[in-house]
């Protein structure tokens, strides 16, 4: 009898701290790629207010869904929403983080940044009108690379996602015959290639398969070490994947308030522009008066304080003029 | 039978109650059928159903969608499966019942057992990390240079060897599916009439003879359910085949190709499909899968049925 009392007396206390849990946590859920920031940002502003943040990296689309369906007080996307689908749903969008793609590859003996490619090449490989790394185009742009007569291996997500959203968003802006077969969207009908789930299923199969090519966030570039590539930027400029390339991308990136913040930032004009950078955006619920607030405060303090471990994790920051913009956006919503 | 219920009152709602239990599975499986269909029904109505079966497109952009290249994936990949597991199955049933020494039969009994256990997501991960690269750097090469050099038989094994492909899935697979055929099997091979296979003896017969002509035709009924039921474990596997199929909607003749199946294409692409017809295209992928493995389970019931009521009679 006793250990049952006991039993009994645990359980209240856990659910008790469970209810006293509820009235103070953030709710969201969405796109996976940010989720490591927003979970670090989650932990740190816990300890700071005591504000717990539960956040379920269940994909940009789901993310989409559960705020339609109003079950989150936040849904994350990578993709942004137009403003017209918005207005339809009654949501509010902007921009949390910054995030670059890059295209890396796998050639036994050349070094990371060491092959440059314009637009144009890359969109041929992709859509398998290039299929050996000695091809005259890749010459041409690259020729002091020793380049053999090998077959590239192309590697795609085969999951859907925001990572391929924002590359086939690219590859539709610089190159029609891509708009044309393939389009742009979370899962397209990839015309060759291989596909691995999830960014580390692309950087496995580059590692393992040899002159393979594929794209990955920036972060998990360099945390496997691949090797990246050098592409041509809007400006004309051959760039690598940088903090400070996906700054200037950011920068030069025309954010609208009005329209909600709807921008891809592909093919930014910036002079040392990444060319496929893309930012993620965290949607509300227009009529969600009471939460909005507390999901506004989050971010505004992550704006402040979560810099130094966003880079850490290697995300790009916010520029402070478009911090700055997403505040006066959230006063003119009435939630700041 | 009435008599006892009669006097007993807890036998009745001891029957009562294991009914409800069985029927509570008859109102899942019907459940279960009920929302695949329903939130299949736009892709149903968009596509039909032979030209969903047979198209081979796969384009979420366009929203145009086809279970061609999925059934084909899981048809060859079970299909090689089956191919390599079937014999190393029986070998294994055999050397147990027959031919091990008495010491050996538990231990390798109990291997099997912890072969079935593994999750199937370690069989993927052990498949990436370990079984990819030797598939790559020396089996495949090897296979090309030998079996790829045969007409007709060549076409199977065209292509850049990279170890991600169908040829490796059927592999992890068949290893997957080995311990379902393998113990069933060797269960069926025990109810062999001890005095039966003596008498063969007596008449001269070697071990071989006995097992060829005694106890594989005494027990085919119950190893051809063994293998129908990994043939359905088989079709549902999805994690381990997720991460060495390279997830591919094509149809190729060659099996060093990538390739997707139904499973993986559900399990990749269910959390980001946004738009109504597409997620009901997953289902109606589901649907599909749901409708071939239960007609497949059904067919290893009847065999395991038919070969009970022959060992009871």
């Amino acid at each position: 009898m006793k250990t049952i009392l006991t039993l009994v007396a645990a359980i209240t206390l856990i659910f008790s701290f469970g209810i006293a849990g509820a009235a103070e946590t953030l709710n969201g859920a969405g796109a996976s790629f940010p989720y490591p920031v927003y979970s670090a940002w989650g932990y740190n502003y816990n300890k700071a207010t005591g504000i717990r943040l539960n956040y379920q990296s269940i994909g940009s689309g789901g993310g989409v869904r559960q705020i339609i369906n109003r079950t989150v007080d936040f849904g994350a996307s990578d993709a942004p929403l137009k403003p017209e689908k918005l207005e339809k749903e009654n949501l509010m969008q902007f921009p949390a983080v910054i995030g670059g793609v890059v295209p890396v590859f796998n050639l036994p003996g050349i070094e990371p940044g060491a092959i440059k490619l314009t637009s144009n090449a890359l969109c041929k490989v992709l859509l398998g009108d290039i299929t050996y790394w000695d091809n005259k185009d890749i010459k041409k742009l690259n020729p002091d690379v020793p380049l053999k007569h090998k077959k590239i291996t192309v590697v795609r997500r085969s999951d859907g996602s925001g990572t391929t959203a924002i590359f086939t968003t690219y590859l539709s802006q610089v190159c029609p015959e891509w708009k044309e077969k393939v389009g742009a969207g979370k899962a397209v009908k990839w015309p060759v290639g291989i596909g691995g789930k999830g960014n580390e299923g692309v950087a496995n199969y580059v590692q393992k398969v040899k002159n393979s090519i594929g794209y990955v966030e920036f972060a998990y570039a360099k945390q496997n070490k691949l090797s990246y590539l050098r592409l041509e930027n809007a400006a004309g400029n051959f760039v690598k994947p940088s903090f400070e390339s996906f700054q200037d991308a950011a920068a030069s990136g025309d954010f609208d308030p009005s329209k909600h913040f709807y921008l891809w930032l592909t093919n930014a004009p910036g002079k040392n522009a990444w060319p496929i950078s893309g930012a993620t955006f965290i949607l509300l619920a227009k009529e969600k008066k009471e939460s909005n607030p507390k999901v506004v405060k989050f971010f505004d303090w992550a704006f402040k304080n979560g810099d130094d471990t966003a880079k850490r994790l290697v995300y790009v920051p916010l520029p402070e003029p478009l911090k700055n913009k997403v505040r006066k956006y959230w006063k003119s919503q009435g939630i700041y | 039978m009435p008599v006892l219920f009669k006097k007993n009152p807890i036998d009745v709602a001891f029957s009562i109650i294991t009914g409800l239990a069985s029927l509570s599975v008859l109102v899942f499986i019907i459940g279960i059928l009920y929302v695949l269909f329903t939130e299949s029904s736009p892709a149903i109505e968009k596509f039909g159903v032979m030209k969903f079966l047979t198209s081979t497109d796969w384009d979420p952009v366009r929203e145009s969608f086809g279970a061609a290249t999925s059934l084909y994936g899981t048809a060859v990949a079970t299909a090689i499966a089956l191919f390599i597991a079937i014999p190393v199955a029986i070998g294994i049933a055999v050397f147990i019942t027959e031919i091990s020494p008495d010491f050996l039969k538990s231990p390798i009994g109990i291997a099997i057992e912890l072969l079935a256990a593994i999750p199937s997501i370690i069989y993927g991960m052990w498949g990436l990390f370990v079984l990819v690269p030797i598939m790559a750097d020396y089996i495949e090469p090897a296979l090309q240079s030998t079996l790829g050099k045969i007409p007709l038989i060549g076409i199977l094994f065209e292509g850049t060897p990279m170890g991600i492909d169908l040829l490796t899935a059927g592999i992890i697979l068949s290893i997957m599916i080995i311990p379902f055929t393998a113990s069933i099997s060797r269960d069926a091979f025990n109810l062999t009439p001890e005095i039966v296979k003596e008498s063969a003896y007596a008449l001269g017969a070697t071990k071989w003879e006995v097992v060829k002509n005694v106890v594989i035709p005494y027990s085919k009924l119950g190893v051809f359910g063994g293998i129908v039921l990994s043939l359905g474990r088989a079709l549902g596997e999805t994690m381990a085949v997720a991460f060495v199929l390279g997830n591919n909607h094509q149809i190729t003749t060659s099996l060093l190709d990538a390739a997707a199946t139904i499973t993986v294409t559900l399990a990749n692409e269910f959390t980001e499909a946004d738009s109504d017809i597409y997620l009901a295209s997953l289902f109606y992928l589901a649907l599909i899968l749901f409708v071939m493995s239960f007609i497949t389970l059904a067919i290893a019931k009847f065999f395991l049925l038919r070969a009970e009521r022959r060992f009871t009679r």
